[in-house]
């Protein structure tokens, strides 16, 4: 928990990651992309502070102490949620799989939900391979990445026959919640490949799920955000907007979160750190002391306490039922919007 | 082999009418060319450079091969190189541009088309976009929101957003002259009507918005890649 101003914070880190990205975990002939891929994603923690950046060596491969401390000890949160990547084409073991995170989280009783994932082009193996994670962990909530290399395909769409028969078991698995990873992605090549209308799709024919877009969509924030219009069950998951621009870009920052909160409101925006890319710590502590720099913003709606306790906890806790102390919670009555008189306008679209 | 000062900097110029058509914004100021030299003879070779290993194909390939018709199109250029350096991609851009391929050939099975429609659905963005730029000091200014749908793009006073924004339109075959409407459907190029005009104007700010943020974190990457002041955006200047 996170307290400042006599306002105490129940914090759930909703997207976040343990790893094994070392060349010791590199796939004979794919050692490039092994090591493309996590030097990219230590290139997105050099828009972090400073001193919070990591050496490439620690970065490839942090311990499990490194993690509770980096998230519990540390970082303020209550509850962290792990999202896995397999990426089993470049790494021998996987990069972040379920199974990883699941083995150090089960000496860490009550602190992690474990998300497992799936891949349509896994046919009918996949799917036995799901009901068994969904025995085995638990799991609520899935992390899919549709631009993993699979068998010589760059990718696949949420909107594809194969992806609709996995989507209907997570209905019956009793998996609520679809984390959707967009990028970076690359297929198909001739096409916008960040394109999210396939999330669009999906979310309509499963209105019993919600779908989690994760770094709001990003580099696609504005189609995204068409789309969460319309559709009630598509949440914006902010790993990468507050870790990637409130420190190296406050004025975009600014200017990105007063779209969200336009467009898609307080009520369906979750934090995530994506941890290791970002430490969680400057990210709540920055997060909760923000506000628009200057009134060139006035435009967009404000963000006050309780939007902000809701974004770093209580939307999370909500989408998976995560029991929150009543200190935390938001009184009857407090974290009601403030009203957004173009909504209507934006609803007729 | 020399360089010659004035037919290095007319390479410059040429490659500075090349846009990141993600992005809308010349490669040059975003800090993609490394390095560009022309020989005496007039071999010119550019070497360009990208924020990720593993930055969307299609648009690099876009940008290489618009690289390489803008050099080569430059006055004293006899042949030229263009090289996308340390891509996952990079054999098969540099390759298929060289050789004149286009993209499906240079990325044999993997793609069904070439990338017009791309192009024309980011410049359509380019156009949304803009129109945020243009309208937005009028709204300062005090102009009635409800005013600009009467408004031409002749009305504007001048200004390079104003230009760029024109160019964009005519670039999409969309109306880009003097009596056209300042504000138009960017798939049709019908006039908005003064029922759409406030859902237009915020579709174009979050266009906006999301495509300067997009540069941002580019540049950001780019520099932590190469570790370089390249490419300085608007909170760097």
């Amino acid at each position: 928990m996170y307290e400042k101003d006599g306002e105490k914070y129940f914090i759930v880190d909703s997207h976040m990651h343990y790893w094994n990205a070392a060349p010791d975990n590199w796939v004979p002939g794919a050692e490039q992309y092994a090591k493309g891929w996590i030097d990219c994603f230590h290139a997105y923690q050099g828009l972090g502070p400073p001193e919070t950046h990591w050496t490439i060596e620690h970065f490839q491969k942090y311990s499990e102490d490194d993690l509770m401390k980096d998230v519990f000890e540390d970082g303020h949160v209550d509850h962290a949620i792990f999202q896995p990547t397999d990426l089993r084409e470049w790494y021998k073991e996987g990069f972040n799989t379920t199974e990883r995170n699941a083995e150090m989280g089960k000496r860490h009783p009550g602190k992690f939900t474990y998300n497992t994932r799936w891949d349509p082009r896994d046919g009918d193996v996949g799917l036995e391979n799901l009901r068994r994670n969904v025995e085995t962990y638990g799991s609520k909530g899935v992390k899919l990445y549709t631009a993993e290399w699979n068998n010589g395909s760059r990718g696949w769409k949420l909107s594809d026959p194969g992806a609709y028969r996995y989507l209907e078991a997570c209905g019956e698995l009793g998996i609520k919640n679809i984390h959707v990873h967009k990028g970076p992605t690359i297929w198909p090549l001739d096409k916008d490949a960040f394109d999210v209308s396939d999330v669009d799709h999906a979310a309509t024919d499963f209105p019993n799920l919600n779908f989690i877009v994760e770094h709001v969509g990003l580099p696609r924030i504005e189609d995204f955000c068409f789309m969460a219009t319309q559709e009630p069950n598509v949440y914006a998951g902010l790993s990468v907007v507050i870790g990637g621009l409130m420190h190296a870009r406050p004025r975009f920052f600014a200017k990105v979160m007063g779209e969200l909160l336009f467009w898609v409101g307080e009520d369906k925006m979750t934090f995530g750190s994506d941890y290791g890319i970002w430490e969680p710590k400057w990210q709540i502590e920055g997060f909760v002391d923000w506000d628009y720099p200057s009134d060139e913003f006035s435009d967009y709606p404000r963000l006050g306490v309780a939007g902000k306790k809701k974004i770093l906890g209580l939307n999370a806790a909500r989408l998976y039922g995560l029991e929150v102390p009543k200190e935390f919670q938001l009184a009857e009555g407090e974290g009601t919007p403030a009203a957004q008189d173009d909504a209507q306008l934006v609803a007729g679209a | 082999m020399t360089t010659s000062v004035t037919a290095g900097s007319r390479i410059l110029e040429a490659l500075g009418t090349v846009r990141d058509p993600e992005l809308d914004e010349p490669i040059t100021s975003l800090g993609f060319v490394s390095s560009c030299t022309v020989s005496a003879d007039g071999d010119a070779r550019v070497r360009l450079r990208l924020p990720t290993y593993f930055c969307a194909p299609n648009f690099a390939f876009l940008m290489v091969a618009d690289a390489y018709d803008a050099v080569s199109a430059a006055p004293g250029v006899r042949h030229a190189e263009i090289v996308l350096e340390d891509h996952f991609a990079s054999d098969a851009i540099n390759g298929g541009v060289a050789a004149h391929a286009g993209f499906v050939r240079s990325f044999d099975g993997e793609a069904v088309g070439e990338l017009h429609q791309l192009r024309a659905d980011f410049l359509r963005k380019a156009v949304m976009a803009g129109t945020d730029q243009v309208c937005r000091p009028l709204l300062k200014d005090g102009v009635p929101p409800a005013a600009l749908t009467g408004w031409t793009l002749g009305d504007l006073p001048p200004s390079r957003a104003a230009d760029r924004l024109r160019q964009r339109r005519a670039e999409l075959g969309l109306p880009a002259g003097d009596d056209a409407p300042l504000l138009v459907d960017p798939v049709t190029g019908a006039a908005v009507q003064p029922g759409a005009l406030p859902l237009h104007l915020r579709k174009a700010q979050v266009t906006r918005v999301s495509l300067e943020a997009n540069g941002s974190i580019c540049r950001g990457m780019l520099r932590h890649r190469y570790n370089h002041e390249a490419g300085l955006g608007e909170e760097d200047q």
